[in-house]
């Protein structure tokens, strides 16, 4: 694999009240962080939902799945919601062994996200 | 260092490094004709036990040593399989602190050591002589993966 293939790369589009974040590469102890920064950002907006597009990651870790879990608990407290779209089956394995699929929202399609 | 049978790695602590570690035990563990399946969860464990011992080991701290070493074994009862161990010279962590927190509690952290010991048939801590600890972890072609009803490894 090459370098590239292990890049993270983030992108964000905001409406009013929802923010679609699409996430492409690997996430782990590296690139955590700069997930974690960029997902905290959102919350300077009154936003309500979060839809994290992770369809082109192919790798978490628990430092990963910990950021989403940061950015879930905070926007619990305002009653927003984070929606999580077309995990890998290894992503989504990593969220079954640790039990968190039983708490996000996981669904299939964008379109899905912006219902759940 | 790397023989035909076995893997050894050194390297630093720096998240930077993990990508190579992957890529090195991913080669490795297909050599051996582990399923794609295994061979995951081979590097996610390994990931794992590395991003720990750079956070807690060694406390964020770059540029201090790491040994990876992976043998293939063959078991009586189990069969064949493999071998990892990780050593560290980082902080000596008390053994009893080194456990999985509380699935039904959400929370960020935590769940590295709770991966370990799902994803491996066996993970031994141990502090190692000359400071530091080491991670000693079993994996089996034949045994059956219990995904997220894992549990019971040492």
């Amino acid at each position: 694999m090459n370098e590239a293939q292990h890049q993270m790369e983030v992108s964000v589009s905001v409406d009013r009240t929802a923010a679609v974040v699409r996430v492409r590469g690997e996430v782990d102890l590296r690139s955590s962080p700069e997930l974690r920064e960029k997902l905290l950002n959102l919350l300077e907006r009154p936003l309500k939902r979060v839809i994290i597009d992770l369809a082109r990651v192919g790798y978490i870790d628990s430092s990963g799945v910990g950021t989403l879990v940061e950015l879930k608990r905070r926007l619990d407290r305002t009653d927003g919601r984070v929606v999580l779209v077309a995990l890998q089956p290894r992503v989504r394995s990593v969220f079954e062994i640790t039990r968190l699929d039983h708490f996000f929202a996981i669904v299939d399609t964008i379109d899905e996200a912006h219902k759940a | 260092m790397r023989s035909r049978q076995s893997l050894e790695l050194h390297f630093t602590s720096d998240p930077s490094e993990l990508p190579r570690v992957r890529d090195a035990l991913t080669d490795w563990a297909q050599v051996f004709q582990w399923t794609k399946e295994r061979v995951a969860d081979i590097v996610l464990a390994v990931d794992e036990a590395l991003t720990n011992v750079i956070r807690h080991g060694y406390e964020g701290r770059p540029g201090q040593p790491i040994v990876l070493r992976c043998v293939p074994v063959q078991d009586a009862q189990r069969g064949r399989g493999a071998e990892i161990e990780i050593r560290d010279w980082g902080r000596q962590v008390p053994l009893q602190q080194i456990c999985g927190r509380d699935l039904d509690d959400l929370r960020p952290g935590g769940l590295g050591v709770h991966l370990i010991r799902n994803l491996m048939d066996c993970a031994e801590y141990s502090h190692a002589e000359g400071g530091g600890m080491r991670l000693r972890m079993r994996i089996f072609h034949d045994a059956p993966r219990r995904g997220s009803e894992r549990g019971g490894a040492t």
